[in-house]
This record gives structure tokens, sequence and C-alpha cells, in this order.
């Protein structure tokens, strides 16, 4: 009892994360069984829109590592996503027979996922090692053609990918030993290949995933290369002159950036079944940025909230929308705004069209009034406001000087 | 991110005899001599060897067909430099990639259209010096709204977070860029606008190409838009403002200029600019949809860096280039290339010359 309230005294409050951390496991085991109860056992599509989520989460997280820590602005980071998705999609299909290979490839998730990892972060390499001298904003425009080529390329070399079709019916991930029992309504028996199918299947190990990557992630910041990487992030300059090799440190903050996004990416080709270049847009990248911006850029917990509140608003409150707005009108007596008159699209489809505007609007809005995001880390809030208040003095202290 | 010092752009001292000043001129010293050698050697193999594959089709094809496209290159050309010149103004003072401009120039597209009955021009009706001024009348009048509304949203979403982290302006610039695609949106729909076909088609031949009036008045247009502009940052007492700004704003504070005021000014007129653009890509391309500038804002932004982003000459060299390589690319290589060629470019260009072309050394962060 007392090293709860020792916990509690000293703990939450020096560091707030805990809390959070906390909030986020707790939320994380209670919302199959929530979302279960609440539809009254009909919680699979929730589990299934999570388990999605857990996509984007997982990117934000290996992101906020390149943008958060390291400060590099990466505009381009769906790339590595869409070579994790690829990777999975080429390593496990029948699509190699389709290709001048001729021969197909079947390897278990399990080991690709680990193979995509090591794929996208040697890409990582690949475009971080000529490009990391480049300073500040020039890197972002490096990385954010980098994002424009690669899903290009994977449409444009269509005998490797099918091209805009995509490539279809991958593997579904399997154990290789499962205990099957009366929890899921079979008999007692042990089962090799267990095929993996259910949606919270799918949530379960997204999670596994992030808990995995979140630690590391954390104890990555709590090193002495994390150490680095803040220094490299504030300043350079004075990071090299206290022997900082910043560029072995930018390149391994890009390169496990990416292998994180293969992780994602890997799950995200398994999950679908089906990888298409159309996915991996500049539209990815620029989702991921704002989820960390929004979040709060460097603060894990910040970035994971971000995340989530983002890919609620974009797939799941502004699609649902116009079905919200004719439900409205027809309950409130006004059914005629329903359907299409004159110019007007009707309400349904007027409101499905307001999508980038909202989106855009609460963009604006939720920046200018939290420029630190919702949940920054609380150093750099700090550092934030100490920064505002020096600026002004240096200032004065020109004017002081010129004065004088 | 850089809140917790001075404004980036004070630090250019020249000797300030810091550690790291000097630990970095050492190191750029270095790499000055023999490296950049090289790095500039390796953009001359890359360009040289372009350039080679270009003129075996050039041969191929025939004369004509070379100045034809070379025409459709430089009326490319000339609207994108037209944009990537608001990006560099922009990124030049407060180094921001304003994501919202390409938007502004779709919105530029889309009002002059719908300016152009009012103003008394419609398509089939013949063109004349009567014509001629009305449709100046369209140019102007879509300028200065362009330039109202580039302004009002500097006002909005960038003002206010100038003291904010560094990438906080940026997610309002994307925030701002869906909002104006998502009035574009609501205006017009998803589908492809058709946009009034008002300038002659005549046109004259020219050692077997074509080359149409259309052609002629947008390379003349954007030709004095660009001069114009240059002259105006040059010999102006605004214009001298925003160097200063944009070289070290807190002195130029001292000096008594208004940053505000400065700042605006240059949003104002990279709209100008921009408005011009979309109306120059609408009469030139008879069409337009709600995320042009999505598309041709990023390929302009790109020509902006390839130039070496903060220098106007370099904008417009940029734009050239950009529009060259992609007409190029299209009449003579796969068009489904394209982007990639363009962005394969931009990244050669900044490994191996990491300033663009006409570069300044930007102050380091």
């Amino acid at each position: 009892m007392t090293s709860l309230r020792q916990f509690w005294q000293s703990g939450p409050r020096r560091d707030p994360n805990t809390v959070a951390y906390i909030v986020l496991l707790v939320v994380a085991i209670s919302f199959p069984i929530l979302a279960t109860v609440a539809t009254g056992g009909q919680g699979e599509v929730m589990i299934n829109v999570a388990a999605d989520a857990g996509v984007y989460v997982l990117l934000a997280v290996g992101l906020n590592v390149v943008i958060g820590f390291a400060g590099l602005l990466d505009l381009g980071y769906a790339a590595f996503f869409a070579v994790g998705a690829y990777t999975y999609a080429f390593l496990a299909s029948d699509h190699g027979r389709v290709t001048p290979l001729g021969e197909p490839i079947h390897l278990p998730f399990w080991i690709v996922l680990f193979i995509a990892m090591f794929v996208a972060a040697s890409f990582g390499v690949i475009l971080g090692a000529p490009t990391l001298r480049l300073r500040g904003d020039y890197l972002a425009i490096v990385t954010l053609g980098f994002g424009e080529i690669v899903p290009r390329i994977f449409k444009n070399a269509s005998v490797w990918t099918s091209g805009v079709n995509g490539i279809s019916a991958l593997d579904i991930p399997a154990l290789p030993l499962w205990l099957q029992g009366p929890w899921s309504g079979d008999p007692f028996a042990i089962v090799p290949d267990f095929k993996i199918i259910s949606p919270l299947a799918y949530y379960v190990i997204m999670v596994l995933l992030l808990i995995i990557s979140v630690v590391l992630v954390r104890n990555l910041h709590r090193s002495r290369l994390g150490r680095a990487w803040m220094a490299v992030r504030e300043d350079e300059v004075a990071a090299a002159a206290m022997g900082v090799n910043t560029v072995a440190v930018k390149l391994l903050a890009f390169s496990i950036g990416a292998a994180f996004s293969g992780f994602a990416g890997t799950f995200y080709a398994a999950k679908l079944s089906l990888v298409s270049s159309e996915n991996f847009g500049f539209s990815v990248s620029i989702t991921i940025i704002v989820m960390i911006v929004l979040g709060g850029m460097g603060n894990i917990p910040g970035v994971i909230t971000g995340a989530l509140l983002i890919y609620g608003v974009i797939f799941i409150l502004l699609p649902q929308m116009p079905e919200y707005a004719t439900g409205f009108a027809n309950s409130v007596g006004l059914s005629g705004l329903t359907h299409p008159s004159g110019d007007f699209p009707g309400i349904g489809e007027f409101i499905s069209r307001l999508k980038f505007l909202i989106f855009g609007f609460i963009l604006v809005v939720v920046m200018l009034v939290r420029p630190q995001g919702l949940l920054p880390s609380r150093q750099r809030e700090q550092e934030l406001q100490k920064g505002i208040a020096h600026e002004d003095t240096v200032i004065e202290d020109v004017t002081a000087e010129v004065g004088g | 991110m850089e809140g917790a010092r001075k404004r980036p752009l004070s630090i250019r001292g020249d000797g300030m005899g810091t550690i790291g000043e000097a630990v970095r001129r050492r190191r750029s010293a270095l790499r000055s001599g023999l490296t950049g050698r090289f790095l500039d050697l390796g953009l001359i193999v890359v360009v040289a060897a372009f350039l080679i594959l270009l003129a075996t089709r050039v041969l191929e094809h025939g004369p004509s067909f070379f100045l034809q496209i070379l025409t459709f290159a430089i009326a490319n050309g000339g609207i994108y430099a037209l944009i990537a010149l608001g990006y560099t103004m922009v990124y030049g003072i407060i180094e921001l990639i304003n994501f919202a401009h390409g938007d502004v120039f779709a919105f530029g597209a889309f009002l002059s259209a719908s300016l152009i009955p009012v103003f008394g021009l419609g398509e089939d009706k013949p063109f004349g010096v009567l014509p001629a001024l009305a449709l100046l009348g369209v140019f102007v009048v879509t300028m200065l709204v362009c330039g109202v509304l580039n302004v009002s949203i500097e006002r909005i979403a960038y003002r206010p977070l100038r003291h904010a982290p560094r990438l906080a302006p940026l997610i309002t610039a994307i925030g701002m860029s869906f909002f104006l695609e998502g009035a574009l949106f609501l205006w017009k729909g998803p589908s492809n606008v058709h946009y009034p076909n008002v300038l002659p088609s005549a046109g004259f031949n020219l050692f077997g190409a074509e080359i149409g009036t259309k052609e002629i008045i947008v390379i003349v247009t954007a030709l004095v838009l660009v001069v114009a502009l240059a002259l105006f940052v040059e010999r102006s007492r605004l214009g001298k403002a925003m160097r200063a700004t944009a070289q070290d704003r807190d002195a130029s504070l001292l000096m008594g200029i208004d940053i505000d005021q400065t700042i605006a000014a240059t949003f104002f007129i990279g709209a100008l600019l921009a408005g011009a653009g979309g109306t120059m890509y609408g009469l030139y391309y008879n069409t337009s949809v709600f995320d042009l500038g999505f598309s041709a804002g990023l390929v302009a932004f790109t020509a902006a860096v390839f130039g070496g982003i903060g220098n106007i000459y370099g904008a417009a060299i940029g734009g050239l280039l950009i529009g060259m390589i992609q007409s190029f690319w299209d009449g003579y290589f796969e068009s489904a290339w394209t982007q990639v060629v363009i962005f394969a470019v931009l990244i050669l260009v900044l490994v191996f010359r990491p300033t663009g072309i006409l570069g300044m050394r930007v102050p380091e962060k």
C-alpha cells in the first residue's frame, strides 16, 4: 500500500507518460471486451477497424523516431510502408509464378515480418546514405521525391508487380501449432498450421507488435543513441563538436524508422491479403506526419493518441457523416433535403463533398489552439515556453548593444 | 522544433569563433575542395547521359517534332515557373513549405473560368482588341483575388504560429490545402471541369512545327511576369525589405522594416503569380480539376528546389527545366515514367549539388 502511494506521489507527477501508458494499455486490453458487450456480440467489425488503426499507430510510432527524436523531416515515409507490404506480397503468395521468376514463394508471415523489416531498413540506408549530408528541408524534399517514386515504380514495373491491379490472394498468416478448445467452440485438439482469420486474432497480433515496438522505441529514446538523436535535433553542429557521429546517428534514425514501417507494411498486406500501389501515396505520408505533430511530436503516448484520433476522424467519422446527416434530416422532418434537387446534390452527397473542407478546418484549428500538440513531452513543452521568452530577450539584448 | 534557439537565419555569422563553427568551416572547406569537384563531376555525368539518350531519340523523330515538343515544353515550363516563384518567395522569407500555394493556383484557374463569361468572353467569339482587354481584366481580377486569399491564409494560419515549433505551420499549411481543395470540390464537384477556350486557335508553321497563338501568349506572359517580379524584388523599396527580411529578420526589424507587412506582401505577390499561372493553365489546357493544385504544386515545388530555393531566377529556371523534362519525356519516352523521372532528377540534383542549380548557401539550422 505504501509503495503504491509512493509510486503515485513520485512517478506519475514526474512523468505523466506512466499514466498515459497505463491508460493506453488498459484501453487496448479492454477494447475487444467493450466492443463485444456494447454491440451485443457483434463487435467483430469494430475490432477489425481497431486492428487497421493499429497499422497507422505503428507507422506513427516509427516515423516519430525519425521526426520526433532525430528531427529529420521525412515526407516520404509511405514508401517504406509500401516496401514492407510488397515484400510480403512477393514472399508469401502465388504471385511469383507470373513474374519472370516463374516460381511461387511461400514464406511464413512471422519470418517475412523480419525480412520486411530488414528490407525496409536497407531502403532507408540506401536513401539515407547519399542524402543525409543535406540539411533540414532539403532532406525533406528528397524523401518527398522518394515517396513519389516508389509507388510509381511499383505501379509501372508491371512485369514484376502486375501494375495497377496490385497483388492479391496473399497467404493467410498461420500458427504452426494451436490448441483448440471450448473457448472457440470446438472440442479439444492440437491443430497444426492454424490459419489466422478472426479479427480478434489480428487485433491481438497488432497489440503485441505495438507493445514490442513501443518498448523498443522507448528504450532507444533513453539510450545513448536516443540522446545523440536529441543532440542532433537540437543542434547538429554542436553535437558533432561533442563527438557525435552525426551521419551514423541520422542514418540509424532513418533505417530504424523505416524498419517499423516494414513491420506495419507486412501486417497490413497480410490482413488485407492485397497490395496495390494506390495505397501508398503522398497522402499516407502526410496523414502520418499530421498524426505525429497533432499528437505531440517526440512523445510516444502523444503520438499514439494522435494516430488514433486522426484515424478515427479520417476513416470512421468523415465517411459516416453523410449517413448521419441523412438520418438527421429524415428524423427532423426535412426528408426533402435527402434527394438531389437542381444544383443541390442531396444532403448526404453534400456532406460527403464537405469532407476535405472539414478535415482541413480541424487541422488548422487544432494546430492554432495547441501548436505543441495534444500530449507534448513535458521537457519539450518547457523548452518551448522558455524558447519564446528567450527569443524576445535576444532582440532586446541586440537593441541595447546598438543603443550603447 | 527550433523554438528553443534564435532564428536560424541570424546565425549566419562569418567570424563567430565557436567550436562548432570552426568544425563546420573545416568540414565544408574539405568538402568544397575534393568532394565538391567530384560531386559536380557526378552531376555532369548524369546530365550528359540524359542528354545523349535524348539526342538519340531526337535524331530518330526528326527536327520538326523536336521543335513542336520544345514549344510545348517552354509553355508548360512557364506555367510551372510562375507557381514555383510563389513557393520560393515564401520559403525564402519564412522557411515554410506553403502547401496551400498549389491550391491557390487551382483556385485561380477555377475563378478565372467563372469570370470569363462575366467579362463577356466566350468560346467561338472572334478574338480582337476588346476581348483582349477583357481577358486582361480577367487576369487582373483573378490575380488580386488570389492575392487577398493568400494574405488571409497567412494571417489566419501562419502568422499566429510564427514562434511555434517549426512543424506546426507546416500542418496548418496542409490543413489549408485540404480546406481549399474541399472548397473547390464543393464548388465544381469531383470531375474534370471544362475551361472555356477563348484564345484564338490560329498558329503558324515553323519548319514543320505548328506553333499556336496560345503558346506564344503563355510564354510571353510568363516571361513578362518573371522579369517584372525580378525587377520589383531587386529595385523597389519593398523588394529590398523582402530580401532583408529573408536574410535576417531581427536585423531588419532593427532597421525599421515592418516584418508582418513585408511577409504579407510576399504572400500577396506570390499569389498574384499563382493566379496568373492558374488563368494561363486554364486558357492553355482548357481543363481544370479540384485537386489540380496538389499535383501541379508538388511539381512546382520540386522546380523551386531544383533551381535553388529562395532564389527567384532559380525558381524560374527550375520551372522551365522541369517543364521541359516533363514535356520531352512525355514526347519521346513513356509518359507513365515522367513523374518518376522528375523526382529522380530532383534527388540526383540535390545529392550532387545540394543547394540546387542557382542555390545560395542556406544557413544551417
